[in-house]
């Protein structure tokens, strides 16, 4: 079996069987990275272009990592050194980087809609490392891998998210990817950060906390971006940590078993405690090792790969 | 003096009450747009000299008025001119348009006026009638001197895209416009609610991470609208009205007595929200593409009277400026070749209108609000005149328009109706005869 698409713009255009494929490849990559030397020759002679509109460290890292690993020339472009910064648009942007004929083109943009503008002007495959508030697939790849690693499955856990619902890119890949694989998930924030129509991506919506993580075998915590506050959709931090902060009074009412889950960076004392982010539960550091699997399996996958073949 | 006769179509003219095959005889003015209508009957015979069109199986109908369009001239020659404006019109089967003063200049005193009048006689094969701004650099603060805009030819006053914040100033200018017998053209959108949206709130914003627009920023200004125009006998009309909410309001306040009318776009009848799926920048306007309910209420206000006129919101853009992320895009589609087609394919065909209630929304009513002299095919009314035909094709042709641009969301559409002859004056400005 083999992706059907080229690029990877969002988990929406996923089928649950390609979603399978990757978490299955990514298991024979996680291998290497255990490996002395920690590198296949899978990719060699393909290019990838890591193209960050906006600052990352750990997305733009783990991919620059996954295509090391997979032998291919990566190359790293942020508009602070282009010519973006004269007012060249998208659409010369990515005409220039065509005509030199890379393979990949890894975007993060701060407006969503933006790896699909760039999947129509290009001939490379595009991966979309993160558009606005709309999807981040990689992210809810890895964070998937996780949950099975720890759990075994992802079909029939019960899942809290907690945060700004509305302008998470991660909440919209995660909430397509845990439909299609039958989780049962509850989105769990301020009413002002709460998007119209979210229960319609299979979640129910939670304003309680206490209620919310009952019993819960994943607990997703969501970065408050401290820029809210202030501008009228909630009234402090604190108040914010008093609702929805991770304690560890919160994770006892969960499954003795759950993991916590944060796709980084996080706010100590903001939206969790350190004594959670760093206690037992925590899979925080997980998330990010699994991370360079994951890409690497997507990066072969889109590459034409098939799941026999690979870290051979 | 010469004629031109159009022979055996069915002439529909709302405002003589006429749905009928008949003959229709204009006098071909001794200028170019002098010539009026000279009669209507069944079988008029030929004269020596006449110019004969068989309009066999197509309708005739008093010209058609789009009150809502920009031209762009002064300022935006790169997006439109009113020479290339005023042929999209005349392709698209309008005889006279409206335009916005949102120029560079904005057309808020007189010297802009007269410059949009006399390039509009100079280029122009349709009649152009200007909006003015109801304030001064469409700033929202003092009003601009709406007296001498309109002794100059000005038809209604407007800040076009720019709601009008303030309700004192709203207040004022219904208050002044009323000297002027002129309505007052306000975009009702509350800009703190709009939130800087680029859609419509609800699902598909969500799904789509891109932010939304409430469809309550529309709502909350009609209504300040409507109660300020109650207060003050004013005319108040809305432009592109897109939700259901704000047509009851309209339904209710017509019903009170207040002096409200409004326009539906073509665009807002034909597609919803969940167009914008995929990010093509074409389906970004303001107002928004709403949801499938308000699309469904449009449609309902159309065919029992709410809605007065079906207007385009013609807005030109150039290529470059549509080809960036949605977030960076502007707002606004091109509509005056596509207005007609969706109406008939989208409106008619289906049953939401009968064709006489067609040729209100497209003449008669927007003639009406604007006072113009048009919309009518009575004796001694000038001769504009727009044919149709309810059963031939259109393939939407980006690349074949008229206009400057092409930011059209219904690029390759078929519809069934067509614009086939456009006469402004007794002058043919436009024709599909013989083309196949």
């Amino acid at each position: 079996m083999q992706l059907k698409s080229r690029h990877l713009l969002g988990i929406e255009e996923l089928a649950p069987e390609e979603i399978t494929l990757i978490l299955d490849t990514a298991e024979s990559f996680a291998e290497i990275s255990q490996r002395e030397i920690k590198k296949v020759p899978t990719l060699r002679g393909q290019t990838v272009i890591n193209l960050f509109f906006e600052p990352s460290t750990r997305t733009r890292t783990s991919f620059e990592l996954a295509e090391k690993r997979l032998s291919a020339d990566s190359l790293n472009f942020s508009p602070g050194t282009s010519s973006v910064v004269k007012g060249e648009t998208l659409l010369d942007t990515a005409r220039n980087l065509e005509a030199m004929n890379p393979d990949f083109i890894v975007m993060r943009h701060a407006m969503p809609g933006a790896a699909h503008f760039l999947s129509r002007a290009c001939k490379s495959s595009i991966i979309n490392a993160g558009d606005g508030s709309h999807e981040h697939p990689t992210q809810a790849l890895l964070d998937a891998y996780t949950i099975r690693q720890k759990k075994g499955r992802i079909g029939g856990l019960k899942i809290a998210i907690v945060g700004d619902i509305l302008h998470s890119r991660v909440v919209r890949s995660n909430l397509f990817l845990w439909q299609r694989m039958g989780a049962d998930v509850t989105v769990v924030g301020p009413s002002t950060l709460m998007p119209l129509g979210i229960e319609r991506l299979g979640a129910k919506v939670s304003h309680r906390m206490d209620e919310a993580v009952e019993g819960a075998d994943v607990i997703m915590m969501l970065r408050i971006q401290m820029e809210r506050q202030g501008r009228g959709y909630f009234p402090s931090v604190r108040e914010y940590f008093s609702l929805f902060g991770l304690t560890e009074q919160r994770v006892r009412r969960a499954q003795p078993d759950v993991i916590i889950m944060h796709p980084g960076p996080i706010n100590r004392g903001v939206e969790i405690s350190s004594r959670v982010a760093d206690g037992p539960y925590s899979v925080i550091l997980d998330q990010v090792t699994n991370g360079i699997a994951v890409r690497m399996a997507v990066l072969y996958l889109l590459a034409g790969g098939s799941p026999r073949e690979a870290a051979a | 003096m010469s004629r031109l006769l159009l022979k055996g179509g069915r002439v529909v003219d709302p405002a003589n009450a006429v749905d009928d095959v008949r003959d229709v005889a204009i006098e071909t003015g001794p200028d170019d747009s002098g010539g009026s209508i000279l009669k209507v009957e069944r079988g008029i015979r030929e004269e020596r000299g006449d110019e004969v069109v068989s309009c066999d199986g197509m309708v005739v109908a008093p010209g058609f008025v789009d009150m809502h369009v920009h031209l762009r001239e002064p300022g935006r020659e790169d997006k439109e001119t009113i020479e290339t404006g005023g042929r999209a019109a005349a392709a698209g089967g309008f005889t006279s348009v409206a335009c916005m003063p949102n120029t560079q200049p904005v057309n808020d005193d007189q010297s802009v006026t007269e410059f949009i009048t006399a390039q509009a006689r100079r280029s122009s094969p349709v009649r152009v009638y200007p909006i003015g701004a109801i304030t001064k650099g469409l700033k929202g603060e003092e009003l601009a001197e709406i007296g001498e805009l309109v002794r100059l030819g000005c038809v209604a006053i407007s800040d076009d895209g720019l709601p009008l914040v303030s309700p004192f100033v709203m207040r004022m200018a219904l208050e002044y416009s009323k000297m002027f017998g002129i309505p007052v053209i306000n975009h009702a959108q509350d800009p703190s609610l709009a939130n800087g949206g680029v859609m419509n709130e609800g699902f598909y914003s969500t799904v789509l991470g891109l932010r939304g627009m409430s469809p309550a920023a529309e709502e909350v200004m009609v209504f300040r609208d409507i109660l300020l125009a109650e207060l003050t006998g004013g005319r108040l009309h809305v432009p592109h009205l897109s939700t259901a909410r704000s047509l009851d309001l309209v339904r209710q306040a017509r019903a009170r007595g207040v002096r409200v009318t409004c326009e539906v776009t073509p665009h807002h009848f034909t597609l919803t929200e969940e167009a914008v799926c995929g990010y093509d920048t074409n389906t970004k306007m303001n107002p928004p593409l709403r949801s499938e309910q308000d699309r469904t209420a449009i449609l309902a206000g159309l065919s029992d009277g709410t809605v007065d006129a079906v207007a385009s919101d013609h807005a030109p853009h150039c290529q470059e400026e549509k080809d960036v992320e949605y977030d960076l895009a502007p707002f606004g589609v091109v509509g005056l070749e596509t207005s007609v087609a969706l109406g008939l394919d989208r409106l008619v065909r289906p049953g939401h209108l009968d064709l006489s209630r067609f040729v209100q929304l497209y003449s008669a009513n927007p003639a009406r609000i604007l006072g113009l002299r048009a919309g009518t095919l009575s004796p001694g009314a000038p001769a504009d005149l727009t044919v149709f035909s309810t059963s031939r094709e259109t393939t939407v042709s980006p690349d074949g328009f008229h206009s400057r641009s092409r930011n059209t969301p219904f690029g390759g559409w078929k519809l069934k109706g067509a614009v086939m002859i456009t006469v402004v004056g007794g002058k043919t400005v436009f024709s599909a005869l013989g083309r196949d």
